[in-house]
């Protein structure tokens, strides 16, 4: 960069406090950019996404695509996401809840094919389940005292074992008796994202707008602060458990629609695994009280464009999971260095 | 009392102190942190609490603030026997509390903490625009300044995060506040901020306080009795004209001299 060029971005920069030159005009940037923790992962995901639509070899912009992007690839992270910001802010973590995304399905089938169930109850249950799942985890986080790492690996397991055990590791049909209200679920190729969409716009509003999102974050910011000032924490992290549970067993009955299968493959530590890699890059911190749900839901597209990109252009799905690493270790260290600049601007 | 239903506490002390402590006492499985206490707080006085590390006194002010129940005892506000159930109880009773480590949410802004759990709502949503509008005014009131409302606590000095905390405590006009150590770790301006504030506070005459101090100046300068906590129950209780520094600093030197003599007798012995 020219000497002129330093000189025109140190003049008009509008705080002269920062350094000058080309490094300062890059440190304005960043703490313009700093300033929302969610514009880092936009801009990502904005960029991520013109490589694929500029790069004309693959068919990356195709309807039949962009369904699979944002239907198949990007909604089960965003929903799941969703939940496991909660949960990371208030200084938890879900680990199982990839095993209720495959077990809600299941037990759903149970209960109309063997048990008579009328359709529509048997998605309800099918999601109290869900539910159901997270109030044990509350239990044995909040009232015995278990971390939740522990807990939620060990009700994970337990999943795991029920899906295999009552499958008997076999697929199953998709009931006759559910199958109507599946096109507003899931079989309107759009459906799910528009899910997303919604689900990430009431959970942004709850998160920064209701008591239940700040005392989310006072639990995660400062438990001894939070419960002096007369906060419930353990409702917050049970309530939060629960509703992290309730968005994977939703999640299970799309892919369930989606698939038109019930498959014991379906629950897997790997929702899990996206879903906090999402919240992650997004900005959430794991040692609680930090993170946002605009964040994670661009840190889901990101992931759901590396995921359904790399394949068109002919890289195979091997090394995905180094750039998966590489992008993670890269956002947590983006992450520490914008919030310290963020808070030396604010001084 | 023969007109009282079971329920409904009976009147113990009536028109006397506000606040009333019986035989107060509180274990922690085997360690008891208080043996019996007996506290009275007088309608618009400022009590100053005073006593070593560990004798109690951050035990006794959870209890009062309803953070923790006492083992056993009585407590008695305004003449009726009360036993909080929890924060929010104390709190709708009229006693709140600032906590030693303050209770603030660093990545909440000042208005949030503020109004940490009473947050104004029209639900489901918090009324982000009222609540700003009220801790800027309450901020003025009390004569604390801060950057502004939006900023996150965690950017403010200690004073500041110190006023704050004090400032959202007399929001819902307590009847009796209680401050634990409102003055620790803080420079003398800043101190002089909080000193400030409580004496304002006492001049509004509505409040009746509780504070745990350190530094015997600043509690002679705004307290009108002084309690000394030893050994989880209180062994002194005089109007601060009657004593003074040095009789209150001999007192906790015998307390060491004592504690040193009994350790070495016991390791004589041993």
């Amino acid at each position: 960069m020219s000497e002129t060029a330093e000189r025109t971005i140190g003049e008009t920069g509008a705080p002269q406090r920062g350094p000058t030159g080309v490094g300062g005009a890059v440190v304005r940037a960043l703490r313009l950019l700093g300033r929302q923790r969610e514009a880092t992962v936009f801009v990502i995901a904005v960029a991520l996404f013109l490589y694929f639509v500029i790069d004309k070899g693959s068919d990356f912009t195709s309807k039949s695509n962009q369904v699979l992007l944002w239907s198949d690839f990007t909604t089960p992270i965003i929903i799941i996401a969703l939940g496991e910001v909660f949960l990371l802010i208030c200084g938890e973590i879900d680990l199982s809840v990839g095993f209720v995304v495959g077990f809600a399905p299941y037990f759903m089938h149970f209960l109309t094919d063997y048990y008579g169930f009328p359709g529509l109850l048997a998605i309800l249950f099918g999601l109290l389940l869900g539910v159901f799942v997270g109030l044990v985890n509350g239990f044995f986080t909040v009232t015995i005292g278990v971390p939740s790492f522990i807990t939620t690996l060990g009700t994970g397991f337990v999943l795991m074992g029920l899906i295999n055990t009552t499958s008997h590791d076999q697929p199953a049909a998709v009931p006759a008796d559910v199958l109507g209200i599946g096109k507003w679920i899931a079989n309107y190729a759009w459906a799910p994202i528009i899910w997303a969409v919604l689900l990430t716009a009431v959970f942004h509003i709850v998160l920064t707008r209701t008591r239940w999102g700040l005392h989310t974050v006072s639990a995660g910011g400062n438990l001894l602060g939070a419960r002096e000032a007369g906060i419930n924490v353990g409702r917050i992290k049970y309530g939060n458990f629960m509703v992290s549970g309730l968005l994977g067993a939703f999640v299970g009955l799309q892919q369930m629609y989606y698939t038109n299968n019930i498959a014991p493959t379906a629950g897997s530590y790997q929702w899990m695994f996206y879903a906090v890699t999402a919240a992650v890059i997004g900005g959430t911190a794991m040692l609680g009280g930090v993170g946002t749900i605009i964040g994670a839901f661009f840190g889901a597209v990101v992931l759901g464009i590396l995921l359904d990109g790399f394949p068109l252009v002919g890289v195979s799905a091997d090394p995905l999971f180094i750039i998966f690493g590489a992008a993670i270790l890269v956002a947590m260290v983006a992450n520490v260095q914008l919030t310290r600049l963020r808070e030396r601007g604010q001084r | 009392m023969t007109a009282s239903t079971p329920g409904e506490s009976e009147l113990v002390n009536p028109g006397g102190d506000v606040l009333l402590c019986e035989h107060i006492a509180k274990n922690y499985g085997a360690v008891t942190a208080l043996t019996d206490v007996n506290l009275r707080l007088k309608r618009g006085e400022v009590l100053g609490l005073i006593g070593d590390n560990g004798a109690g006194k951050s035990t006794l002010l959870k209890i009062l603030c309803g953070f923790q129940p006492p083992s056993s005892g009585r407590i008695i506000l305004e003449g009726r026997e009360v036993s909080f159930k929890s924060v929010d109880h104390a709190r709708s009773l009229g006693i709140d509390a600032v906590y030693q480590d303050l209770a603030l949410i660093n990545q909440l802004t000042v208005f949030q903490n503020m109004f940490l759990n009473r947050e104004k709502i029209r639900w489901p949503l918090v009324r982000n625009g009222i609540m700003r509008k009220e801790a800027r005014e309450r901020l003025d009131a009390v004569g604390v300044q801060v950057p502004s409302v939006n900023a996150p606590v965690a950017t403010l000095s200690g004073g500041q995060r110190q006023a704050i905390a004090v400032a959202r405590s007399v929001f819902s006009d307590p009847k009796i506040l209680l401050l634990d150590e409102p003055l620790a770790a803080m420079g003398v301006k800043e101190g002089a901020i909080i000193l400030d504030l409580i004496t304002r506070l006492k001049r509004e005459g509505n409040v009746s306080i509780i504070m745990i101090a350190h530094n015997y100046a600043q509690v002679f300068e705004v307290c009108d009795r002084i309690n000394l906590i030893q050994g989880g129950q209180i062994t002194l209780d005089k109007p601060t004209s009657e004593t003074s520094a040095e009789e209150l600093t001999e007192l906790v030197v015998q307390e060491y001299r004592t504690a040193l003599e009994e350790r070495q007798r016991a390791e004589r012995s041993a």
